[in-house]
């Protein structure tokens, strides 16, 4: 594009530069509020104008894990003396932990929520890449009568609205007491991760050439070890991305799990906005469990940069 | 399942010794299928059932047959109608806002520009994020009297989702926010693919500006802003979560949450199921167009 630079294109592609940064800005306006917002004192939470600059402090992430009540009396000052530097910080915010019999002190639902996504996450996001792998190798290699129906029917589960599948769902999980269980929802996570997990790999697997395969099977490896010993470690990076894609798919479901559970398999999607109707809301601790939850996601998103494209449109456009 | 099989490729080698390619290609293809059909399809053949009953859930009463009776009471019912109006208006607004900015962001950063690739990883943030975690945290930013929009748009006070003429559209904002990072993608993609040859070429024509956006962008970038523009749409016609975590109006009430309320708080699960299908079939009619559109690009 380069030939002809005159002087006005030159003008011109300075300020589209800075158009494209100031929509950067624009654009992260939002996370670096949430962000600041988890490390401000209650205070200056919710000030007017909006506190930009600001003393960061814990305080809510020690808040996020523990249970509390606003302190309506006066401070026990005995128990403030012997208590640990942490626990001061949210007494001194006004706050009261709330204790169980032995005295200690008791946490708040956010550490099982989070948990649970872990654990919901990692197993669904296991099993959906394993058997995605094997059928997208099933589907790159083998003709397969009615092929492309079939691939159009695994990607048309994935497009299925969740409230349309969860209202079925619920009543054959309640008849097989898999309501708010963990393995329900690995399994509700798997489905709907597998035709994404299959799409992508069978992008992935149709670059691997045929060849290598080809002359193992000369040398006298049977297929599956042709599959296992050739083709499994070229697909190392399309099973890293896709893995991680199904992991972030999962991890981010709001739906089902609002839906499917209630207490013991709650993931923290749900969980997260319920925090706002409790009692008196205090932004700095819902900003603290948000941040913590992104934050998996940030990380994943830069590790994935080169395969963004891929991945949203279900390994169909490859660069 | 007894599909008629033909092996395309089996070698000598591997007929005699391990599994062949027919064993291999059934038992690595059907498992998935069978999973699939199990907890997406039959869940889906167990609803049809129950949208021809007045089965409620939350009593022990058996389901009552009751035909298409469902169906005719939606279909004449004014507020689904609404909700399904409402719907369409979310999708316009919030597609439509997506593609300006995206496409927009796409034509501008379609440029060298230091440190590209770290600025394009950072503007794909939002839509890798959760839903439901993003709605709650714009309804900080959205706060009448102390949030950061109303500081920063000088509107003090205003109410946004708490409007009934407001909170439609700031929903759409927040989507429009979050989504359009994905129109980029594509569009860049799209853009980068552009021969320079071309432009050379219009250079040395010296066409315009306009003409040259007009016959040499507009048409090579066009199927990937379909591709975009057509899951976007499919996507924003679900919209549940954002929707329902950051308003809970009638004017906000979209087909998902509509549905959502019918089935899981007024446990009218027999005609739910029948909601579920008039948008299951609106669903499959968008997600052949795409599937079509996204096989020919593939085929290119």
């Amino acid at each position: 594009m380069a030939v002809v630079q005159s002087r006005t294109s030159r003008w011109l592609n300075r300020a589209a530069i800075a158009l494209a940064l100031l929509m950067l800005v624009v654009s992260m306006i939002p996370l670096y509020w949430i962000a600041s917002t988890a490390f401000k004192a209650r205070a200056d939470a919710s000030t007017v104008p909006p506190t930009v600059f600001f003393k960061p402090e814990i305080t809510p992430f020690i808040k996020l894990f523990t249970a509390r009540v606003q302190e309506r009396g006066a401070r026990d000052e005995a128990e403030y003396a012997k208590a640990p530097w942490w626990e001061r910080l949210v007494m001194d915010g006004g706050d009261r932990f709330i204790k169980d019999d032995k005295g200690q002190i008791e946490s708040s639902g956010y550490l099982s929520r989070f948990l649970n996504s872990i654990v919901i996450a990692v197993s669904s996001t296991f099993l959906a890449v394993a058997m995605g792998t094997i059928t997208a190798y099933g589907f790159s290699r083998f003709k397969m009568p009615g092929e492309d129906d079939w691939l159009f029917f695994i990607l048309s589960t994935r497009m299925l609205p969740p409230v349309v599948v969860a209202i079925p769902m619920f009543l054959m999980y309640r008849m097989v007491g898999l309501v708010d269980t963990h393995v329900g929802l690995i399994i509700l996570y798997t489905a709907f991760n597998l035709s994404f997990s299959v799409w992508l790999m069978k992008g992935f697997i149709d670059e691997i050439p045929k060849e290598y395969e080809e002359a193992a099977l000369v040398d006298g490896y049977t297929r599956m070890e042709a599959f296992l010993k050739i083709v499994l470690p070229q697909a190392t990076t399309g099973i890293a991305a896709t893995a991680v894609f199904c992991f972030i798919t999962a991890w981010n479901e709001y739906a089902f799990a609002l839906m499917m559970t209630n207490r013991n398999a709650q993931t923290a999607p749900p969980y997260i906005p319920s925090q706002l109707g409790s009692g008196l809301t205090d932004w700095t601790v819902i900003a603290a469990g948000s941040v913590l939850f992104l934050i998996p996601v940030t990380l994943f998103t830069f590790l994935l940069r080169a395969h963004l494209l891929r991945g949203v449109t279900f390994g169909a456009i490859r660069r | 399942m007894a599909i008629a099989i033909r092996s395309d490729r089996s070698t000598p080698a591997s007929a005699r010794r391990g599994m062949s390619d027919l064993a291999i290609r059934n038992w690595f293809i059907i498992p998935t299928l069978i999973f699939l059909i199990v907890f997406n399809i039959s869940p889906l053949l167990y609803s049809l059932g129950y949208s021809f009953t007045d089965y409620r859930a939350s009593m022990n009463d058996p389901a009552r047959w009751v035909g298409l009776q469902n169906y005719r009471e939606l279909l004449a019912d004014e507020n689904i109608w609404n909700n399904f109006t409402l719907t369409a208006k979310y999708v316009f607004v919030s597609v439509a806002g997506q593609v300006v900015v995206g496409f927009g962001a796409a034509l501008l950063m379609n440029r060298p520009i230091p440190g590209k690739g770290l600025l394009t990883t950072m503007m794909m943030l939002p839509m890798m994020m959760c839903m439901a975690v993003v709605g709650l945290f714009w309804q900080l930013l959205y706060n009448p009297s102390w949030g950061i929009v109303n500081y920063l748009l000088f509107t003090d006070g205003k109410e946004w989702l708490s409007n009934p003429d407001w909170a439609l559209y700031a929903v759409a904002i927040t989507d429009i926010w979050m989504w359009s990072p994905f129109v980029m993608l594509l569009s860049l993609a799209g853009l980068s693919a552009i021969p320079p040859s071309l432009y050379e070429a219009a250079a040395i024509d010296r066409a315009s500006r306009w003409f040259v956006f007009r016959r040499i962008t507009l048409p090579l970038v066009a199927p990937l802003l379909l591709i975009a523009v057509i899951f976007r749409t499919m996507e924003a016609f679900k919209t549940f979560d954002i929707a329902y975590v950051m308003t809970s109006m009638d004017e906000t009430e979209l087909v998902a949450i509509r549905l959502y309320k019918m089935a899981f708080l007024e446990w009218q699960t027999g005609r739910s199921c029948a909601l579920a299908y008039l948008m299951l079939l609106a669903v499959l009619a968008i997600t052949n167009v795409y599937v079509k559109y996204l096989n020919r690009l593939k085929a290119r």
